[in-house]
């Protein structure tokens, strides 16, 4: 394999083929997602804390931007193209995608020994040094060194932890809670959140920070080398300098 | 590579072989235990079927969840729905007095009911929320006679699966399958908030489904078809929804 491949290839695989194969089918769902929330939001882009809210109560905060229904006022003279059908079928499909994916990965980290090898810090990195001498080295614009060729820095991990399992468990039970079934069979999941509308709005905050979790991500893969990146997650095979082979 | 190939090809194919087995097996019970909704086909399908799937087990004996007196919304939204045509003016006219709810399809004694026949009936008060699919909600107190109770009234036979459901308002009508159309929730609403059912929110009766969206209680209800498919009525995808690209089932 190895042998047929351009020098510069490493020949171990940076990225197992099940970490690459859930890695883009959560892509596919994410942008799927992100954009038709975008769209379900355009329809009431009003934000409330509590059980109830509606155009005749006072919004926590309301995103300036025309509304896709007539009956919001949101200052604009006219109505956004509404898009909620598709948006809505496609969100809840896209989302069992996002879900079915992130157990199959969760499975695989946990009895594969890739949590505790590459995701949870090195015992040795579980301190503040450790992350400084990362941050350090990101604002100094250095190279990685050997060791990330094969696993991630400690930032990293400390990283796609939280997205893992903080963000993406809170975004599903944020929009689980928006579900009038769901809560029928466990009130506590939207009673304990404050209400449906902050469900709602808390849904809506925890979708910021996977957009800003994106945005520093995609950043980081440009600086580190994008197509060298990109290579990685798709073939698996990390290119490295000639004499680091 | 050889070994390795064929390995592969072994694993892969029993893999095949016993995922689409699994799949056979699993739509056949799905079916059997009525787990497919009627917009079970196209791009969203997979999705919709799912979710119902899922959703119809987890809720078999769940309620909606009720609220104390106190959160009823002061200021409930009514939505800008009315049926402004004539026919619904001159029933107005005569406080809904000559209104009528009708009842065909698979009832041992068709017939129409008064709004006063209804109120006749057991009837039962609820302070639910109206959660809209825009993202608004509201709590109000919904009385009116449970379907089950009127139903029963009427004898439903044997083959009964749906309960088909429409409104004055020519295009509107939807429709549930046997688990709502039986839950101690569901509604044939005459009652909010200790008065009339008001125009607005769908006086003088409406269908109250509080385990779905709102746009499954549909307002100014005339008619109720029982029946053992959704296949004839409409396009056959249990409400006009899904031609929008909304879901038949709404629990989401």
């Amino acid at each position: 394999m190895s042998a047929a491949s351009p020098l510069l290839i490493s020949a171990a695989p940076r990225h197992t083929r099940l970490v690459r194969v859930t890695h883009w089918l959560t892509v596919i769902a994410f942008f799927a997602l992100l954009i038709t929330g975008a769209e379900i939001v355009i329809s009431h882009p009003r934000f409330y804390w509590g059980e109830t809210g509606n155009v005749n109560m006072q919004p926590l905060f309301s995103l300036h931007i025309p509304s896709s229904r007539d009956t919001v006022p949101t200052g604009y003279r006219y109505v956004m193209p509404d898009q909620n059908g598709w948006s809505r079928s496609l969100h809840f499909q896209a989302a069992w995608l996002a879900v079915l994916t992130g157990l199959v990965y969760v499975v695989f980290i946990f009895f594969t020994g890739h949590l505790r090898k590459n995701l949870l810090p090195a015992p040795r990195h579980r301190n503040w040094r450790a992350f400084r001498i990362v941050i350090a080295r990101y604002l100094r614009r250095a190279p990685p060194g050997d060791a990330e060729a094969h696993s991630y820095n400690v930032m990293q991990r400390i990283a796609y932890l939280a997205v893992i399992f903080v963000l993406f468990p809170l975004i599903i039970w944020t929009g689980l809670a928006l579900s009038p079934a769901f809560d029928s069979a466990f009130p506590w999941a939207v009673n304990v959140l404050g209400g449906r509308q902050s469900a709602r709005t808390l849904h809506f905050f925890v979708s910021g920070l996977l957009v800003l979790f994106l945005v520093v991500h995609v950043t980081m893969i440009f600086l580190a080398g994008f197509w060298s990146r990109m290579r990685a997650m798709i073939t698996g095979r990390a290119a490295l300098p000639p004499e680091k082979l | 590579m050889t070994n390795i190939s064929r390995r592969k090809l072994i694993t892969t194919g029993l893999a095949a072989t016993a995922g689409i087995g699994g799949l056979a097996v699993a739509s056949r019970l799905a079916r059997r235990y009525g787990l497919i909704p009627p917009d079970n086909g196209g791009v969203y399908g997979p999705g919709e079927t799912m979710t119902y799937a899922v959703q119809k087990l987890l809720t078999r004996h769940s309620m909606a969840r009720e609220f104390p007196r106190n959160m009823i919304s002061k200021a409930p939204f009514a939505n800008a729905v009315a049926p402004p045509n004539d026919q619904f003016k001159r029933l107005q006219a005569n406080a809904f007095s000559h209104w009528r709810l009708s009842v065909d399809g698979l009832v041992a004694r068709p017939g129409s009911f008064s709004i006063s026949d209804l109120k006749s009936l057991p009837f039962r008060s609820q302070i639910t929320e109206v959660v809209c699919e825009e993202g608004w909600s509201y709590v109000a107190e919904w009385i009116g006679t449970p379907l089950h109770e009127f139903l029963n009234q009427v004898g439903i036979l044997p083959q009964a699966r749906y309960v088909a459901y429409f409104s004055l308002d020519k295009d509107w009508w939807d429709s549930i399958d046997w688990a709502d159309a039986h839950h101690p929730q569901t509604l044939l609403t005459w009652g909010m908030n200790d008065g009339d059912l008001p125009v607005g929110f769908g006086g003088p009766l409406r269908m109250r489904v509080p385990r779905q969206l709102g746009y499954k209680s549909v307002k100014y209800i005339n008619r109720l078809t029982v029946t053992d498919s959704l296949k004839s009525i409409g396009k056959g995808l249990g409400s006009p929804e899904p031609e929008f690209g909304y879901s038949w089932y709404a629990g989401i």
